[in-house]
């Protein structure tokens, strides 16, 4: 049996541990809050964005449009949104895997990493990386998706990149985070729900069609960056929240069991010593 | 309260809904000019150039500056999607006066490094700012 001391030092270990979990636990409670918050309010934003532009195209029609067919190239690229810390649980690697595991070819794949977790296992795993844009992470504005959304677009523009997707982690509650993978460009076209494209059916453009596609769609895979990043702080918290709360109460039952041995421990040293003392003076006598 | 020649309009940012009430006429700049939009206007999308944002209720007048987005039209709904907007309230007066110098100075240099069309939109914005302050 483990000496006394042995068991009090590895007791005493776990229980800082575990008031670090807690602790930590608290700050991503409050901070999910925040963050989830933020992702309900922007959400009005996305669902009106994606409504309009899959209405849109379906009244455009066949269009001979850059963003809607791909260029003649077998690049893709994939904007993956991790976060820059760890201990969230299967958070970021899920994320990862979604990359990895999916139809993408290594050597064809350039990475647009949001968040380092992501972006340093995905780069030890051979991939290419083309941007790095980790600080946007920790409080994604709208204008950073902008500048992100202004690269990838230019690369596709250039030829450089035929389909660009975005791998994320979809927030549906405090409890439920979904890894996505969602395909940026080029725009799908056609499957447009029968009630929007309804009373859209004759929708004018004020300007050329064409251009009006130029202007909106960046908008639109703008939109969809920042959404991604914003439930993507949302579910890392809540991630986070979840990995420490199962930490937390692991650490419990481990003191509860080290308290255990520490007092047989004891009961079995005085015992010992009872035993010891009482042989010691029967010897004498 | 919304009588019958009201329709609705909601203001979206990417942050917030901005606004959501009723309206008899909203007005504000567009790619093509300005416009001023009554209920039952044809189905049309706008694009959004820096301007001032008038919305008419009954009994009010709301003004906001307006910088980027699109607008959809929609027979008695209307749906600003609006990437930058702000109410006067909002508006640092001092920034916007400097960024108007800054830009001016930028687009009278000329130089064949400055991207020239990047400071006349950041001049536009600027006056629009001040002018919905006044």
């Amino acid at each position: 049996m483990a000496s006394m001391r042995s068991i009090k030092r590895r007791k005493e270990s776990v229980q800082s541990t575990q008031q670090i979990t807690k602790a930590m636990k608290l700050v991503s409670t409050v901070k999910l809050q925040r963050s989830k918050t933020r992702a309900e309010q922007s959400k009005d934003y996305f669902t009106c964005m994606y409504a309009t532009v899959k209405s849109m195209l379906a009244k455009v029609g066949e269009v001979n449009h850059p963003y809607l067919k791909a260029p003649d190239t077998s690049k893709k690229g994939v904007i993956v949104i991790t976060s820059n810390r760890g201990l969230a649980g299967g958070y970021n690697s899920n994320v990862i895997k979604l990359v990895t595991n999916g139809d993408f070819v290594k050597e064809d794949l350039k990475v647009y990493a949001i968040g380092k977790k992501g972006k340093d296992a995905l780069s030890k795993k051979g991939y290419e990386i083309a941007g790095d844009y980790s600080d946007f992470i920790e409080d994604p504005v709208y204008v950073e998706a902008m500048q992100i959304c202004e690269q990838v677009l230019k690369a596709y523009a250039d030829g450089e990149i035929g389909e660009i997707y975005l791998a994320y982690t979809a927030f549906k509650n405090t409890v439920s985070h979904v890894p996505t993978l969602l395909k940026l460009l080029p725009v799908e076209q056609g499957e447009a729900d029968g009630e929007v494209s309804d009373t859209n059916a004759m929708m004018n453009f004020e300007m050329d069609e064409a251009e009006a596609l130029d202007m909106i769609i960046p908008k639109y895979v703008t939109s969809l960056i920042y959404g991604g990043m914003v439930e993507a702080v949302a579910s890392e918290n809540g991630a986070r929240m979840q990995a420490m709360d199962s930490a937390t109460s692991n650490a419990e039952e481990m003191i509860d069991k080290l308290s255990l041995q520490y007092n047989r421990a004891r009961q079995g040293s005085i015992t010992q010593e009872l035993t010891e003392i009482i042989a010691g003076a029967q010897a004498i006598s | 309260m919304a009588d019958e020649r009201d329709f609705e309009l909601s203001i979206i940012t990417p942050d917030r809904v901005f606004y959501r009430g009723y309206a008899h006429m909203v007005e504000f700049n567009t790619s093509e000019g300005e416009v001023g939009i009554y209920k039952n206007h044809i189905p049309m999308t706008f694009l959004i150039k820096p301007g001032i944002l008038t919305i008419h209720e009954s009994e009010e007048v709301k003004e906001a500056a307006l910088h980027a987005g699109f607008v959809e039209v929609l027979g008695d709904r209307i749906t600003i999607m609006a990437e930058i907007i702000e109410w006067p309230a909002e508006i640092d007066e001092q920034r916007a006066q400097a960024a108007m110098d800054r830009a001016k100075e930028r687009i009278e240099q000329k130089d064949s490094a400055t991207d020239i069309a990047r400071a006349e939109t950041a001049l536009a914005r600027a006056v629009a700012r001040i002018e919905v302050l006044k």
